[in-house]
């Protein structure tokens, strides 16, 4: 992965010790709490119901040892000793006091690490590929771009005041597991007519609010063209976007205002009239950046081996792990490691300090040091031979780690809710809780397959209710919380906004009315191969409508249990 | 009025002069507004006197190319701090309009976003923020020195990620 050198390190440095200096003269009352908080938000800092939020960036989701061991530290010296992988594969550190954040920071930064445009009207942390630079599937590996685009972005110095955020995502590969049409601007990596790879671009998707599946304003991008396309593309909307509501002042409102066509005239307009060569990126520098990314050398070996086959055979829960947890490598002879933060009744994405130290150790030991966090909130090992299958797998179970749930309908993407942040409506984790507690067999949940079940606790939609083959969004319903479900999002190549089910539903209510609508999608599915998603899109919301509303509560334990409490 | 420069604060003799006055005899510095400067714009070039146009985050600049170059000084407004627009107006004044005069930034003018103007190709920033005004004269600015991108101007003697 990349390595800061001596610019990078010199670079992070001056960061941290401007933020102290801000922080400074904030606790002086030179600088008032408005005038404070874009500073501290593009240092990551929020100020949440109980204390204050720091987010700290993990560039498109890639860690090493080294900084795993870090966030520990931090979770243990300066939190309560755990940590919270999020949606934008960054961690949040819940229980900050703001006159540590400026050490927190001086820590960060002694790894190559910092928290600079985690928030506030800028542009965030690229979204990601976990599996780049190992998945089966690619074209090419995203990472090195992922960088370039990290660097281009940080403190650039016209687009720290943007109308609103602003997130990229990129895939190279043929599987979208990046929801890149669900980012203000979307990449994929693609092959031009000559077989030369370039950029198919798209802009304008975005959750919250207005949930938008963004449209391609470029069927093919040069590659060495990418820097200039975006600074044409994030300027015409600085210059347009609008900033006199909240609420409107993402691209997604300022595309849908023009019209795609108009949008992309502009653009082209305005990419035209850029110097060029002063912002795109030499060939010398790209080779640069590149060379960090160079996939390792890994020897490949035989795709089975005994002692895994005689384990599967002997131990059910570690057999589940390899059906859930476990991908084939680009190398044969290796695997990539998903490390579940979804055990049934546990916070969703939440990590112990311990947890993070035991997996930092697997990553030296097994894993070339690598580690990636996923928007689903879970962990990845990329790089596992398969030789060493067993002994990761038992250092997991050893750590609490080895749920074998991945991708499964108890794999529950959730923001942090009125647990913690002062914009839910409705608190997010209990529900995740409840729910997956509901499917904890493994059995069951396996037997349901794949499903995306995401919970956002308000309209910001911070936990993708939208793009959620089932969603849930909490919604304060006369001073209580309630919670609407949708159906039928999708967050891949074939991205869709779920569609509302019907009337909103309290808190106890609900994990019975999930039970009903996985089981009518059990009883309506073809075959067990057919998806929850694919089924919802043959047969339509109805069936699932009349299963929810129509049935009396009585036909329903749960729902007669809820009843009878009221 | 006094403006600070890299290095320092200097008096000068610009004149902001709002739409309904009239123009002073001669001398005079001024700055007008961009819709004056549009519609009086023969009128304003025989002034004897240096010429400047304020111009405001929603102003759209494209149509005034020819004639904004030849001017002594532009003056942006940041009405807030937060509306970045003026350092896509400053951007484009350069590197598109080809503007060599001075460009300067009145409104609310904050220590931590001067450098960031700065590196946007703007030179002079009318500061009323009083912290602001005395970490200023300390030369206590709060800059990066080290960017990834491309400075506009050389004031803060950037150091590059790499010579493009």
């Amino acid at each position: 992965m990349y390595r800061y050198d001596e610019f990078d390190q010199a670079f992070v440095e001056e960061r941290w010790k401007q933020f102290r200096g801000q922080v400074e003269r904030r606790l002086k009352g030179e600088i008032t709490e408005d005038q404070f908080k874009p500073l501290r938000l593009q240092n990551g800092l929020y100020l949440q119901l109980h204390a204050y939020m720091l987010r700290i960036a993990i560039p498109y989701g890639v860690l090493q040892a080294r900084h795993l061991r870090k966030l520990a530290e931090i979770a243990r010296r300066f939190d309560r000793g755990f940590g919270h992988f999020t949606t934008r594969q960054n961690i949040q550190f819940n229980w900050i006091k703001l006159e540590q954040a400026p050490d927190i920071l001086n820590e960060l930064a002694s790894v190559g690490m910092h928290a600079i445009q985690t928030s506030g009207n800028c542009i965030r942390n690229t979204t990601c590929d976990p599996y780049a630079g190992v998945a089966i599937d690619e074209i090419e590996d995203p990472r090195v771009w992922c960088e370039i685009i990290r660097q281009w972005s940080t403190i650039h110095p016209e687009f720290l005041f943007l109308p609103r955020k602003f997130k990229i995502a990129i895939t190279g590969a043929a599987e979208d597991r990046a929801a890149i049409l669900f980012h203000d601007i979307g990449i994929r990596i693609v092959k031009g007519d000559k077989n030369e790879t370039g950029f198919a671009v798209y802009v304008g998707g975005g959750q919250g609010r207005t949930p938008v599946v963004g449209s391609r304003i470029r069927a093919f991008l040069k590659k060495e063209q990418l820097l200039s396309y975006l600074e044409a593309i994030v300027r015409v909307y600085n210059l347009h976007g609008r900033r006199d509501n909240i609420y409107k002042a993402r691209i997604k409102i300022l595309v849908m205002a023009l019209g795609i066509e108009e949008f992309t005239a502009q653009v082209e307009e305005e990419w035209q009239k850029l110097d060029k060569p002063s912002i795109d990126l030499p060939a010398t520098e790209y080779e640069r950046i590149a060379k960090y990314f160079e996939p390792l050398a890994l020897k490949p070996a035989p795709i089975s081996d005994e002692q895994v086959t005689k384990r599967r055979a002997s131990d059910p829960e570690f057999n589940s792990f390899t059906r859930n947890n476990v991908r084939a490598h680009k190398v044969p002879g290796h695997v990539s490691v998903a490390i579940a933060l979804k055990e049934p009744g546990k916070i969703p994405g939440d990590a112990s300090a311990d947890q993070m130290d035991a997996v930092a150790s697997l990553a030296e030991r097994y894993g070339h040091n690598e580690i990636r966090v996923t928007y689903s909130q879970n962990l990845v090992l990329p790089n596992i031979a398969l030789g060493d299958l067993l002994k990761v797998y038992d250092g997991l179970v050893a750590a609490g780690l080895a749920s074998a749930n991945f991708e499964l309908i108890t794999d529950i993407i959730a923001c942090p809710g009125l647990d913690y942040c002062n914009l839910a409506n409705a608190r997010a984790i209990p529900i995740a809780q409840d729910i997956a507690r509901r499917f904890s067999r493994l059995e069951k949940a396996e037997d349901i397959g794949h499903l995306r079940l995401n919970i956002s606790g308000c309209i910001n939609a911070c936990g993708h209710h939208h793009a959620g083959n089932i969603g849930i969004l909490g919604v304060d319903k006369k001073g209580t919380e309630h919670y609407q479900i949708t159906l039928g999002g999708s967050p891949g190549d074939d991205a869709s906004v779920g569609s509302i089910l019907g009337p909103s539903f309290p808190a106890e209510e609900l994990p019975q009315a999930i039970e009903t609508i996985v089981e009518t999608y059990l009883g309506l599915r073809e075959n067990p191969k057919e998806t929850f998603l694919s089924t919802y899109r043959r047969v339509g919301k109805e069936p699932f409508k009349r299963a929810i509303y129509d049935n009396e509560p009585s036909n329903s334990n749960g729902m007669s249990d809820a009843l009878e409490k009221v | 009025m006094s403006a600070y420069y890299r290095g320092g604060f200097l008096e000068d003799s610009w004149v902001y002069i709002p739409n309904d006055a009239s123009l002073p005899e001669s001398g005079v510095d001024v700055i007008v507004s961009l819709a004056r400067w549009r519609n009086e714009i023969s009128a304003l070039t025989n002034h004897k006197g240096k010429l400047g146009v304020s111009i405001n985050p929603d102003d759209q600049l494209e149509k005034d190319t020819d004639t904004l170059t030849g001017l002594s000084l532009i003056s942006i407004s940041f009405p807030k701090f937060s509306d970045g627009r003026g350092y896509s107006q400053a951007r484009m004044l350069r590197e598109q309009f080809g503007f060599k005069g001075e460009i300067r930034a009145r409104g609310e003018v904050l220590m931590d976003q001067i450098p960031l103007m700065m590196r946007c190709g703007i030179e002079a920033f009318e500061i009323t923020h009083e912290p602001t005004i005395a970490a200023m004269k300390a030369e206590a600015l709060p800059a990066i020195f080290h960017s990834y991108q491309s400075p506009v101007c050389q004031q803060l003697g950037n150091i590059r990620r790499f010579q493009r």
